[in-house]
């Protein structure tokens, strides 16, 4: 299990048995610095969980409330979302914008019954390809600790549910 | 005579606000109630189910349902509607867009079952008995429709061919809807009969809401005295205009208080939700967290504000339950 980095909000999870759920994350990294923070980790044969499916985008002041949830409503267990530290951002204030709505959202996931480990922001420089690969393992873990995500039952089973009062 | 169209209204999990609005239509629609035979309208006239049953499929041009779908009943009537009726046409937020019955879904069945017969304080139950589908007392035996986990819109549940907002729909927005329904060419199956612009647009203060809006915390209604011309949300009070459809010429803020949403999105927007806890927290000045939390501390209940008239048609639906209510149900 990866060790707890001093940059991060975030506990260390409770040690997980090897289990055969591999969680799935839907990531959101800013074109200028977390993503370019994976790319160093690739480029350097850095190994980290493959669970995270990267979507780019030019700011995390871009990342649409409307995305995450769509992404949990599509199967993702986990949504993060990557963008440039404080005072770094090339937009200004985009990233201050992504904290405001991740701090608003992340209370009203809360009340959805959405675990509070579920959604992270991190604040990852395109240099940093070492804190990348942790706080990519690091979700990982936390999300395996809580299972999948089994939002409502789908449309069919729905239809089929026999009702019980 | 040719045969005058035939029309029906019907009601599901509601208040019953959407059949006054018909009612107080009075005048303006006593043209259309001219021009067509109501053949099943629950609330103000007598036809049965079995009447309904009776017709051939297709027979009623267009049926109004209003109410969202929660029981077995509502979701069979839903059914036989649809295919008895050339035009099914959601009337109102529950229909459209689940409303306020579909706050619910931040609930289970249990719980409600819980807090409505056994908790609540008006209520002598001393045997905690809960509704249950079938009942035998005596050798009679009496059946009440099923009470589903999640509340559904109509939408969810058959095939809508229009959608007509608001909570209730305004006499304007109904008579527009009409004139569009009677005017030959119909729109595109789906469509919300509403303009597809932000409230925003068409509302009498927004002259008064600056480019660049910045907020420091929000205010409930009871908290301030509210000027009556500036726009509400440049004075913290938290107003669902720019998450929210025109059409109603809004009259809450009209009557000096803040749109609650019932208009549901506009057509660009997929989770009215998600949209406006966008706008509502770009707006706050600070860029430090704990002094985030705390101004958004002052909206206490960021779920039920911004799904007030919405839950069931949001990306979630409803609000994640426990794994063991996704097992196979058991019957009681
Ligand atoms: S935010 Fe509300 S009060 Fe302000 S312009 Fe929009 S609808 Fe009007
Ligand atoms: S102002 Fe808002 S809440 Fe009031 S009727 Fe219009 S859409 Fe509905
Ligand atoms: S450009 Fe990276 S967060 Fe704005």
């Amino acid at each position: 299990m990866p060790d707890a980095m001093p940059n991060s909000s975030h506990a260390v999870p409770p040690r997980v048995e090897p289990q055969t759920f591999e969680p799935r994350i839907v990531a959101f990294f800013c074109n200028w610095c977390t993503y370019l923070a994976a790319d160093l980790a690739g480029t350097s044969r850095m190994k980290y969980s493959p669970n995270v499916r990267v979507v780019r985008v030019m700011c995390s002041g871009r990342v649409d409330p409307q995305f995450v949830l769509d992404a949990f409503a599509h199967g993702a267990d986990g949504v993060l979302i990557g963008g440039c530290h404080p005072g770094d951002c090339h937009y200004q204030e985009g990233n201050y914008k992504a904290l405001r709505r991740y701090r608003l959202l992340k209370r009203m996931l809360r009340q959805m019954g959405i675990e509070e480990d579920r959604i992270r922001l991190e604040w990852i420089s395109a240099s940093e390809a070492e804190r990348f690969r942790w706080v990519m393992n690091d979700m990982v873990e936390h999300v395996r600790v809580l299972g999948p995500l089994r939002l409502q039952p789908d449309e069919e089973v729905f239809a089929e549910e026999e009702v019980a009062v | 005579m040719a045969e005058k169209p035939k029309v029906a209204f019907y009601w599901c999990a509601s208040c019953g606000g959407c059949d006054e609005t018909v009612v107080d239509l009075a005048e303006a629609v006593l043209d259309v109630v001219a021009a067509v035979d109501i053949v099943f309208w629950p609330v103000a006239m007598d036809f049965k189910r079995k009447d309904v049953e009776a017709m051939p499929d297709d027979a009623i041009l267009a049926t109004f349902v209003n109410g969202a779908i929660r029981t077995t009943e509502q979701e069979e009537m839903a059914h036989l509607l649809r295919r008895k009726s050339k035009l099914l046409l959601a009337f109102g937020s529950c229909s459209h867009l689940g409303g306020i019955p579909g706050l619910a879904n931040l609930f289970d069945r249990e719980s409600i079952l819980q807090a409505v017969y056994c908790e609540s304080p008006s209520t002598v139950n001393e045997e905690g008995v809960l509704p249950s589908v079938r009942h035998n007392d005596n050798g009679h035996s009496v059946e009440l429709p099923g009470f589903y986990e999640t509340v559904r819109t109509l939408g969810q549940v058959v095939d809508v061919d229009f959608y007509i907002p608001g909570c209730p729909p305004t006499a304007r927005i109904l008579r527009t809807a009409l004139q569009t329904l009677l005017g030959g060419e119909l729109p595109p199956k789906g469509t919300v009969l509403a303009p597809d612009y932000a409230l925003c647009e068409e509302c009498p203060r927004k002259d008064s809401k600056p480019v660049n809006l910045s907020i420091s915390q929000f205010k409930r209604p009871q908290e301030v005295l509210i000027d009556e011309e500036k726009c509400l949300l440049t004075q913290g009070l938290l107003c669902m205009g720019p998450a929210t459809r025109g059409g109603c010429e809004a009259p809450c803020v009209q009557g000096n208080m803040p749109c609650t949403g019932c208009c549901g999105p506009t057509s660009r927007v997929r989770d009215q939700g998600g949209k406006i806890l966008s706008s509502l927290a770009s707006l706050l000045e600070s860029k430090e967290e704990g002094e985030i939390d705390q101004a958004l501390a002052t909206i206490p209940d960021p779920a039920g504000s911004f799904y007030r008239y919405g839950l069931p048609s949001s990306l979630l639906r409803r609000r994640k339950l426990p794994d063991s209510n996704l097992e196979p149900p058991k019957v009681r």
